[in-house]
């Protein structure tokens, strides 16, 4: 609202500062990512050029890191939109998980169905999977005043140990010793992206880029409209702003989160979509691998916006492709600086942004009045307070 | 009969062995969330101790350098937390998150690096890891039925962090309860305000929560890499952190309540690795991993208000700025 009266000028430095926020965070997250790199006697100058040799250096790598990149988008919505509702939703990857088992188990019992019905069929199972497994913390929050962080926590060990059990016990072929389930049917394979890539040009190579890097565009665009363009959206930013304005103008909290949730585990089932559908065929232990946390740093990195999400789903997807390829040039360096870089991604901007904010702003804009506080503030409210 | 006590005796050590790095950890984290500071980051802590005392215990040939390694390690991750927290009103549960991450990768690169052993450091062995101890007297009283193998088997011939946990416990008790410390420790969770208006630095008394933790948490990582397992494995912790912090929750924030959290979180566990493919009467054989999920399903029915209520520290999680 303020900013409507203020200058143009003034304007357009405003929104310069969220805008250089993330590559200031980026550099900084490197910046000490490159002193583990020194501590383990490797130059990080070098380990970087690797890592985007790794991530670009070709059309099949390229492709692997748009296939990453889109697991990523998928978690990185899901926190994303319960962000935007004040909610930080840590369960992204036990939504995910049980995403890929409801989309599995529809792709299993898909033999003899018409070409054409298994695989909308799986992809809305994967997505109603996810929903219901944030259905429950986004429920208990609203009604029982469970806190969501701790519930969605532990919502991950329980998919855990309860994928754990199914693969091991129930789902696992027969005469077969990892625990996995059969392959299922050709009928219920994403589509790969190697003819149409080829058109224009681009060699994927094997990478198993597929049809979900398209979904994962929609879903961007969907969520950008369901934020901005809708009343449930409106509603939602309006929570995460402030709970007692929001529900004074007559939103209700419990409706407005519990729909959150569920849309935030739709988004994060949806990314088992590309693994189980579109790669691997078959259901098999931690399929999510982290992507799930990932979510929340390419969340807290695009600023929670689908453009963002999209560029720092990129990033990260180039990460994870490059870092594979890192310790062939660099044996002392395995891929897990990735993931150092992830945490101190998530540090930098979600837990430091006041320590950064200040300096970038006062950088652009010498003389800066106070203006409004545009990130939502994530409620911490721990322990039950009964009904309300 | 012999049969059945020696069992339980079993199972009463593998409980008390299990238990221990699940209370140094929970009673740390509830040092932090006593104070204000919302604590996800156990488990972070747990890992940057665990690989910490392993190395320097692989390198100088000493346990106790290990540990103290281990729990300077774990401090300085605690003083990052508290940097983003206090020092910066960050939000907690995502810097608490960000360290667990950046911890994992981290001790899983610098071990590779360092040892290159495949993500391990090298095995301990002799002084450079915590070994049994036979109390005095548990050879002498070896013969009296009962007492002899209570005091044998359950008592006695544990590492001394076991002994260490179990004296924190009561310890921890008397800090947070009986000490001026403890007082504005938790005045510092429940109306930091009023901590401020009687002189005392609300900042001050969460940094210390903070670093208790991160010495707690330290002590049960160098448990876990250099007195029960000898020598750090990657992601070593494998969610004993967030378990500890579901016992801390489930013990509703109270030392004690908490510490007997731990005791049956690490009973089941102890009964689980025990049962493995046993057919019992009646209910046949137990899958391991529902018996994994136990603590969590517990933990989200307590939040849920269906197994009583948790009532948390009022102002925790609320980032302290002091008026100006």
């Amino acid at each position: 609202m303020t900013q409507a009266i203020r200058e143009p000028a003034q304007l357009r430095l405003t929104r310069l500062v969220p805008a250089l926020l993330p590559a200031v965070n980026l550099a900084l997250a490197l910046g000490v990512s490159a002193v583990v790199v020194l501590l383990v006697g490797e130059n990080p100058i070098r380990a970087l050029r690797d890592l985007a040799a790794g991530a670009f250096g070709s059309g099949e790598a390229v492709g692997y890191t748009l296939y990453f990149a889109t697991d990523f988008v998928f978690t990185g919505l899901a926190v994303a939109v319960a962000f935007h509702g004040g909610l930080f939703n840590i369960g992204a990857e036990g939504q995910a998980y049980i995403g890929g088992l409801a989309a599995g188990l529809v792709c299993l019992g898909a033999v003899g169905w018409p070409g054409g019905l298994g695989i909308p069929a799986a992809v809305i199972a994967a997505a109603a999977g996810g929903a219901a497994w944030a259905f429950a913390p986004g429920w208990l929050e609203a009604r029982r005043g469970s806190h969501i962080v701790i519930t969605t926590i532990m919502f991950n060990f329980i998919a855990s140990a309860l994928m754990t059990y199914l693969l091991v016990n129930v789902l696992i072929k027969p005469g077969q010793q990892s625990p996995e389930t059969r392959e299922f049917g050709a009928s219920t394979w994403l589509p790969r992206l190697q003819n149409p890539a080829r058109a224009i040009g681009w060699d994927v190579g094997s990478s198993p880029i597929n049809l979900a890097t398209a979904f994962a565009v929609i879903a961007g665009g969907l969520v950008w409209l369901y934020l901005w363009h809708t009343r449930w959206g409106y509603e939602l930013r309006a929570l995460g702003h402030s709970r007692t304005a929001a529900t004074y103008a007559g939103i209700r909290p419990a409706r407005t989160v519990v729909v959150a949730m569920s849309i935030s585990g739709a988004l994060a089932g949806l990314m088992s979509v590309n693994e189980v559908m579109g790669d691997q065929h078959r259901l098999i232990l931690d399929f999510p691998a982290g992507a799930g946390y990932v979510g929340i740093a390419v969340a807290l990195m695009g600023r929670n916006h689908p453009a963002g999400i999209a560029l720092s789903a990129m990033l990260f997807g180039a990460l994870y492709q490059g870092g594979s390829e890192l310790s062939f040039d660099m044996p002392a360096l395995t891929r897990d600086i990735v993931v150092v870089i992830q945490g101190l991604i998530i540090l930098v901007c979600g837990a430091l942004e006041h320590v950064l904010r200040r300096p970038v702003a006062a950088l652009l804009r010498p003389a800066r009045r106070g203006g409004p506080r545009i990130r939502p503030r994530i409620g911490l409210r721990i322990g039950s307070t009964g009904s309300r | 009969m012999s049969d059945v006590a020696l069992f339980v005796a079993l199972l009463a050590a593998a409980t008390a062995r299990g238990a221990a790095p699940l209370v140094l950890a929970a009673l740390g984290g509830l040092f932090s969330e006593r104070s204000g500071i919302v604590d996800v980051g156990l488990e972070g802590k747990m890992l940057a101790g665990a690989f910490a005392a392993a190395a320097a215990a692989a390198i100088t040939g000493s346990a106790w350098i290990g540990l103290g390694a281990g729990i300077a390690a774990s401090m300085l991750v605690a003083a990052v937390h508290g940097f983003a927290c206090v020092s910066h009103a960050g939000n907690q549960v995502v810097s608490g998150m960000a360290l667990n991450i950046t911890m994992s990768g981290m001790t899983a690169v610098l071990a590779y690096a360092w040892f290159r052993e495949g993500g391990q450091t090298p095995l301990l062995g002799g002084a450079a890891r915590f070994g049994p101890i036979a109390l005095p007297g548990s050879r002498a009283l070896a013969d009296v039925p009962g007492v002899g193998l209570f005091y044998g088997q359950v008592v006695s011939g544990h590492n001394a962090l076991v002994y260490i946990a179990a004296a924190a416990v009561p310890l921890s008790a008397w800090l947070v309860y009986r000490t001026r410390f403890g007082l504005r420790l938790r005045a510092a969770g429940e109306n930091p305000g009023a901590v401020e208006s009687a002189g005392v630095s609300v900042s001050r008394t969460r940094y210390q929560g903070v670093l208790m933790s991160g010495a707690l948490c330290g002590l049960s990582g160098a448990y876990l890499s250099i007195a029960h397992h000898a020598s750090f494995i990657r992601d070593m912790s494998a969610g004993k952190g967030y378990l500890a912090l579901a016992a801390l929750i489930f013990g509703q924030w109270r030392p004690m309540p908490t510490v007997l959290a731990c005791l049956l979180f690490a009973l089941a566990d102890a009964v689980q690795t025990r049962l493995q493919g046993v057919a019992l009467p009646l209910v046949g054989v137990i899958p391991v991993q529902l018996v994994q999920a136990i603590p969590y399903v517990l933990t989200v029915g307590l939040l849920a208000g269906f197994v009583g209520r948790a009532v948390a520290p009022r102002a925790i999680g609320v980032p302290y700025t002091k008026e100006r």
